[in-house]
């Protein structure tokens, strides 16, 4: 049996403390997801660098295409008028 | 469009692959990764890349990770005869890590779409190689002192500017392990200052140890610039950012002032400061040495690589038993 049908491969995320959102790390093989998270665990927290680890198969994730990354996020290109620093305040207003 | 599939991988047969792409596309994107790689910006996996990127990084990459997975054996050597529980721990904690850092590493090059099995065999065949330092035995315990301080100290020197190489999952690997390498050299240091100011035949140890770890780990930093075949190119794309010839000085004044400190004399006699250069002069490494070593012929290689082998087919029935187990669990989860 291949390596990748006996042990798949796993994508790591890493909540590193309380109030922060998983990160994600790196990815890991295992034949389950318990054996991922427990590898997880050996491999990306061995000086306590987490709280909380998700392990997701590698497979199973829907990735934007980088070659069409222009028109993907071209929407958010022209609209500066989301951002606070589009707009002119007079001076006396503080805090707006 | 979206396409269905890891998203740190490159994916095979997708329109990402290859420096092949023809014509206007081609250049274009060509083009782009050029650019990138001047704004200093990173690579990802799934950008467009030239075949001959994707090619150096995979062999880069799978060689320094099977470098730290057989760096495991010349130290792992001593665990069961450390001197004390405190050293004994230590010693576990790093070769640990060790194997960490080979499989961040090999991770890193998983998204260059090999599998890591495609490494492991082709380091099995001899078709990739791992670090000359490894092929060289450990004779006493002074010698893990000596790893530690020269050669995780000659890979840190090496690692430091990997944290910023054009290859995001490289650089991010590269942070981590960097991160973990400060106590490997500080351990080592630690353990032959302990020695060299212990009794009259510990500091000899000491010095033992590093009579014979000095020369080879200078040596590991590469063949000098003159003959470095694959620099050039790894210097435009951004890979490697220093000349071997450059880490190789960097190394020797870090460490030559310390040996001061360690109370041991470095195996040297042209070793001295130079004013005029702001740097230390140092003699010629034995490159040819190095040529030797790299090529098979080192005190150790065939014992290292065997003892990979065999370690690897004695774990065959843990993968294939966890391999098993999933299956049926997954099955009557599925009933
Ligand atoms: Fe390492
Ligand atoms: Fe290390």
């Amino acid at each position: 049996m291949t390596e990748e049908a006996a042990a798949p491969l796993w994508e790591v995320f890493i909540r590193s403390k309380r109030g922060l959102s998983h990160n994600h790390v790196g990815s890991l093989h295992a034949p389950d997801a318990e054996m991922a998270l427990r590898n997880a665990r050996d491999v990306y927290t061995r000086r306590m660098e987490g709280v909380s680890i998700w392990v997701v198969p590698s497979a199973t994730i829907t990735a934007s295409s980088p070659d069409e990354k222009d028109s993907f996020f071209d929407p958010a290109a022209d609209k500066p008028y989301r951002h606070p620093t589009f707009y002119s305040i007079p001076k006396e207003v503080q805090q707006l | 469009m979206r396409s269905n599939g890891p998203i740190e991988r490159d994916l095979a047969g997708s329109a990402v692959s290859g420096g092949d792409a023809g014509g206007a596309v081609g250049d274009a994107r060509e083009a782009e990764f050029q650019a990138l790689i001047e704004a200093d910006q990173r690579i990802e996996p799934r950008d467009w890349m030239p075949d001959a990127y994707r090619k150096t990084l995979i062999r880069q990459i799978a060689q320094h990770a099977h470098s730290e997975i057989i760096g495991m054996q010349p130290e792992g050597n001593w665990i069961t005869r450390a001197p004390s529980l405190r050293r004994k721990a230590i010693l576990m904690a790093k070769v640990q890590d060790e194997a960490g850092h080979g499989l961040y590493l090999y991770c890193a090059a998983e998204t260059l779409g090999v599998d890591r099995s495609e490494l492991i065999d082709l380091l099995h065949q001899g078709r990739q190689k791992y670090s000359s330092i490894f092929n060289y035995p450990t004779l006493t315990y002074a010698d893990v002192g000596a790893i530690g301080w020269l050669v995780d100290g000659a890979a840190i020197t090496n690692q430091i500017p990997l944290c910023r190489c054009s290859f995001g999952p490289y650089a991010r690997a590269m942070v981590r392990v960097c991160k973990e390498e400060s106590f490997h050299q500080r351990q080592g240091f630690e353990l032959l200052y302990a020695l060299s100011h212990g009794t009259p035949e510990q500091h000899e140890m000491a010095q033992d140890a590093v009579n014979r770890w000095w020369w080879p780990s200078l040596e590991m930093l590469g063949p000098p610039d003159t003959e470095s075949t694959h620099s050039a190119q790894s210097m435009a794309w951004g890979i490697k950012r220093f000349s071997n010839d450059e880490l190789r000085q960097r190394f020797v004044d870090m460490v030559a002032p310390q040996a001061v400190v360690l109370d041991l004399v470095p195996p040297d006699p042209a070793l001295r400061w130079n004013e005029e250069r702001g740097h230390y002069d140092f003699g010629p490494c034995d490159f040819e040495e190095l040529r030797r070593v790299v090529s098979g012929d080192g005190p150790c290689n065939r014992q290292r690589a065997a003892h990979h082998l065999k370690a690897h087919e004695d774990g065959a029935w843990v993968r294939a038993a966890a391999a098993a187990y999933a299956a049926k669990h997954a099955a009557s989860a599925a009933a």
